[in-house]
């Protein structure tokens, strides 16, 4: 009890910190002085009346979608005598694994870089400055020539680490025991079987309704979708984080979708938050980086060839090289088993004091990134408002599919769980697709597109 | 069977009676190598002629109608691709008439209201006769965009864009123009018949040396509705049974072809942004082969919805259902309504920012070629639905409101939903029995359809 306790206050003691420097804190406290003037708000029970306001004018409700926000993201302290490396990921092996990726990653973005001769950052001439703020909206139109540009890395690249993947305390002999894994990933981390997803998705069972099955034509709408999207229109009109969350399970009614998204990620965009993005995009025309022609390749290889997202083509260059720019992203490299590359100043290699993250945001882009943003542009069409969605699902949930992490929604979890699946529930399939030697194809590469980049990987392979 | 006229022949064929009878195998004939003949070619008893064969089913090219439709004998069963005058629809010029001839009736008949139902049509003057009008609209107007469109020629070819008289007055002076002495020369008339519909033979053999090349000038609808900074246009297939009674199909399925180039309307001159046609963008340098340029109307409904909400989409789409029946009836009349003519329409409807549905042209031979994998397998379905509508197997009962991806839309009157006699009331209760752009399920339904049939068969043999 007293550890559940202390627990408990030591999260609280974090969130408080944490929003003690945001936003929502300046305006709450603004809006305790202003409610001075209320006459409802009496001297005597000062607290509980202002307390009371808070509750009725929705500061309250946004408070605990800042709370829930937090809660969602940030993990619970392990041991208090855990070092900060093990919440990024508490397995050695596997920081092992990650730190060597990163370096490989690295050194081929240099290696390109020392090559081409090009800088990782260099500023923009004013006339230069002036025809990207004109283009701004259409930089798609641009067709810079980036045939001498390699993507740093391949999805197939990470596949083939992850592979690889080996614990040192586990024998892994030539025999084969019941213990060895026949897939790709071996691991041996905990996933979840059927019976336990079964109850962690209990919301995906038949007896309960769910959009996209039981609003198919056939199926008058009373039974469950007229109620299901009234619902969902009330819990918009709540303004409530956790019961969105909730409620989604269910599926979305596609008018409601975006609304939904930004509000479990807790987002409402402030004139704040449209600033933020103003500045980034200050950035991006001020100065030129290397990553930026790394996007421009990716786009122009995936999303632009891609039947429904070429349209947006637009879109991801306003979103992808603002993102590359975001220092705020650094702050989930707290929990992200990852770390952000370190560059130093031409001349001053080693020396601490001249470091510098490279990107700015700590995450080079390899092929395929942009395919993390395509889908979100058929909800948002704002541009400051789809960088925020954008931005939250990644340190939310997108850097667990590019980091070697023993968490369970990390790569590595989901490939082993697929693959653990495949294998119990359908041996015939799994055992034919090996023998066909279907294995990344058959297996693992749902996770991995098939698209081929143009020009080599780090391997040195094409 | 079918022959040419003035062979000797005795009597009618063997399909007397009312009852259709089933034929050991069905005889076609076409002319067109794309998806149609992979889906001609693969019906179970179907069997290809070629030349001078005697045929049940021609999937023909308007210009084989044009000149042997009149001198062609065809038995009761025999079925053809073609109105033969479907241009009464096609040809811009003429469909104009044709709606506002329309418009006039309704307007007569059930008031304004209801005749503002066929403003779907941007406003437009034939060249050169309207001349004059056009100019007095021009000058009403002043400073909005026209776009100058040939009527009789399509993929996008000889359409440009102007917003003064004097850049078609240099067109008038380079091409088209050369027939023309002056202005004020009576213009060049084809003859109309009492019934209002053209005879386009006639109106061809007016012209002495060079072909005058009749074009359309028509308001420019200046603020499309954009996805990505782009323009597109839709296009949607209806299947046409009959004129006289009014019986028209629509299928599910169809797509949005996007242009290559973000709009704007200060380039009225790159032909690029303008025009959607898929042949166009082909030629444009941004053009990669790999690009779909095409999203199927399924996403771009469910794009709507997402972003406008089910009410907005549900009031587009149902103008949309007003464009191709109102469209249909203005020329309901003027068709020569031929029991073996039936004709699949592309409609290409353009939205504007408003969420308003404007119609652009209507095409009688739409393009059977496919662009890509998704667009081979939309056209395949297509053309195997059309071909089970038209039902040379004689499975149908007649009474199917709906066949794979074709929703009966018009049967002599509006097609509810649900099941009954169509409610013409017009009130409340009356839901369309159209799907455009939704969920299609055609091979359950088919699989279900068939065997139903089947055991109806059993039943009354």
């Amino acid at each position: 009890m007293l550890q559940e306790e202390s627990d408990l206050s030591l999260v609280i003691a974090q969130i408080v910190q944490k929003l003690k420097g945001s936003n929502l804190y300046a305006q709450l406290e603004r809006q305790a002085w202003a409610s001075l003037q209320r006459p409802e708000i009496k001297l005597q029970s000062l607290k509980e009346d202002i307390k009371e306001f808070f509750k009725i004018s929705g500061w309250e409700k946004k408070l605990q979608n800042a709370v829930y926000s937090e809660l969602s993201v940030f993990p619970l302290p392990s041991h208090p005598a855990a070092p900060p490396e093990h919440l990024k990921e508490p397995l050695v092996y596997m920081r092992k694994a990650q730190g060597s990726w990163e370096k490989r990653i690295l050194k081929s973005l240099n290696s390109m870089c020392t090559e081409l001769s090009i800088p990782l950052a260099r500023k923009r001439p004013v006339g230069e400055q002036k025809e990207l703020l004109n283009k701004w909206n259409e930089m798609g139109t641009d067709e810079p020539d980036l045939s001498l540009f390699r993507p740093v890395y391949a999805p197939k690249d990470f596949l083939e680490v992850l592979i690889n993947l080996r614990n040192p305390n586990y024998e892994n002999g030539d025999s084969l025991s019941f213990r060895t894994h026949l897939g790709l990933i071996q691991v041996p981390l905990k996933v979840k079987d059927i019976p336990e997803l079964k109850e962690f998705f209990v919301e995906l069972g038949l007896t309960t309704g769910q959009l996209g099955i039981d609003d198919s034509t056939q199926v008058p709408p009373e039974l469950f979708e007229n109620e299901h999207v009234r619902i969902g229109q009330k819990v918009l009109a709540e303004q409530d984080s956790a019961a969105a969350q909730q409620y989604i399970r269910q599926g979305s009614p596609t008018a409601l979708r975006a609304e939904l998204w930004a509000l479990i990620l807790n987002i409402s965009s402030q004139p704040e938050d449209i600033l933020y993005y103003e500045q980034l995009k200050t950035n991006v025309i001020q100065h030129d980086l290397l990553v930026d022609s790394l996007i421009y390749k990716d786009v122009k290889l995936t999303a632009s060839n891609d039947d429904y997202y070429f349209v947006f083509e637009d879109y991801l260059y306003q979103v992808l090289l603002c993102f590359s720019r975001d220092t705020s992203v650094l702050g989930h490299f707290a929990y992200n088993s990852a770390s952000p590359p370190k560059s130093y100043i031409r001349g001053k290699l080693g020396l601490e004091e001249y470091a510098v993250f490279y990107p700015p945001n700590g995450v080079i882009p390899f092929h395929g990134f942009s395919m993390y943003v395509a889908p979100l542009c058929f909800l948002y069409h704002e541009p400051s408002k789809l960088y925020q969605i954008f931005r939250e699902m990644y340190v939310r949930f997108f850097f667990r599919l590019h980091s070697i992490s023993s968490h369970p929604s990390g790569i590595v979890s989901l490939c082993l769980l697929f693959e653990t699946l495949l294998q119990t529930y359908l041996p015939q399939l799994f055992y034919h697709l090996r023998e066909i030697g279907a294995q990344p194809a058959g297996s693992c590469c749902v996770c991995f597109p098939s698209s081929e980049p143009d020009g080599g990987d780090i391997t040195g392979r094409s | 069977m079918s022959r040419p006229k003035n062979q000797n022949y005795k009597g009618h064929g063997l399909s007397k009676g009312k009852e259709r009878e089933q034929r050991a195998s069905i005889r076609f004939k076409t002319t067109l190598m794309n998806t149609l003949m992979d889906v001609l070619r693969h019906r179970p008893g179907w069997v290809e002629v070629k030349d001078e064969g005697e045929w049940d089913f021609y999937w023909c090219d308007v210009s084989w109608l044009r000149e042997n439709f009149d001198h062609t004998y065809m038995d009761e069963h025999v079925r053809i691709s073609h109105f033969r005058n479907h241009y009464e629809l096609t040809r811009k010029n003429y469909m104009v008439k044709n709606l506002k001839r329309f418009r006039k009736q309704l307007e007569r008949e059930a008031g304004k209201l209801e005749a503002a139902k066929c403003d779907f049509f941007p406003k437009t003057f034939e060249m050169p006769c309207e001349y004059h009008l056009f100019v007095e609209e021009f000058r009403k107007n002043p400073g909005i965009t026209w776009i100058m469109k040939p009527v009789a020629r399509s993929q996008g070819k000889g359409i440009f864009l102007f917003r003064r008289l004097k850049d078609i007055m240099d067109w008038r002076k380079g091409t088209a123009g050369k027939k023309l002495t002056s202005l004020e020369a009576p213009p060049a008339r084809s003859t109309v018949n009492p019934s209002g519909s053209h005879d386009a033979r006639s109106s061809d053999d007016q012209k002495d040396e060079i072909p005058v090349e009749n074009y359309v000038a028509q308001r420019y609808i200046e603020n499309p509705y954009l996805i990505g900074g782009r323009k597109f246009d839709l296009r949607v297939y209806v299947l046409v049974m009959s004129y006289i009674p009014l019986r028209a199909w629509l299928y599910r399925d169809g797509f949005a072809r996007f242009s290559n180039t973000r709009f704007t309307l200060s380039s009225i001159d790159d032909q690029y942004v303008h025009l959607t046609n898929v042949a166009v963008q082909k030629t444009s340098p941004d053009y990669h082969p790999k690009k779909g340029c095409k999203w199927m109307l399924q996403r771009f409904r469910q794009y709507l919805a997402s972003k406008h909400g089910p009410e907005a989409v549900e009031t587009l789409f149902s103008d949309m259902d007003n464009i191709f029946v109102k469209s249909l009836q203005s020329v309901q009349k003027v068709i020569i309504s031929d029991k073996h003519c039936f004709e699949l329409y592309g409609y290409d409807i353009l939205i504007d920012q408003t969420l308003k549905p404007w119609l652009l042209e209507v095409n009688a031979s739409p393009s059977l070629t496919a662009s890509s994998q998704e667009d081979y397998e939309l056209k395949t379905c297509l053309l195997e639905d059309t071909l089970h509508v038209v039902d040379m197997e004689a499975r149908l009962t007649g009474r199917e409101k709906r066949v794979g991806g074709f929703d009966l839309m018009w049967n002599d009157g509006p097609v509810s939903r649900e099941e009954g006699p169509p409610d013409l009331s017009g009130m409340g209760n009356f839901v369309a029995n159209t799907h455009l752009g939704c969920v299609n399920d055609r091979n359950n339904q088919l699989r279900q359809l068939f065997r139903s049939l089947q055991n109806q068969k059993k039943v009354s043999s």
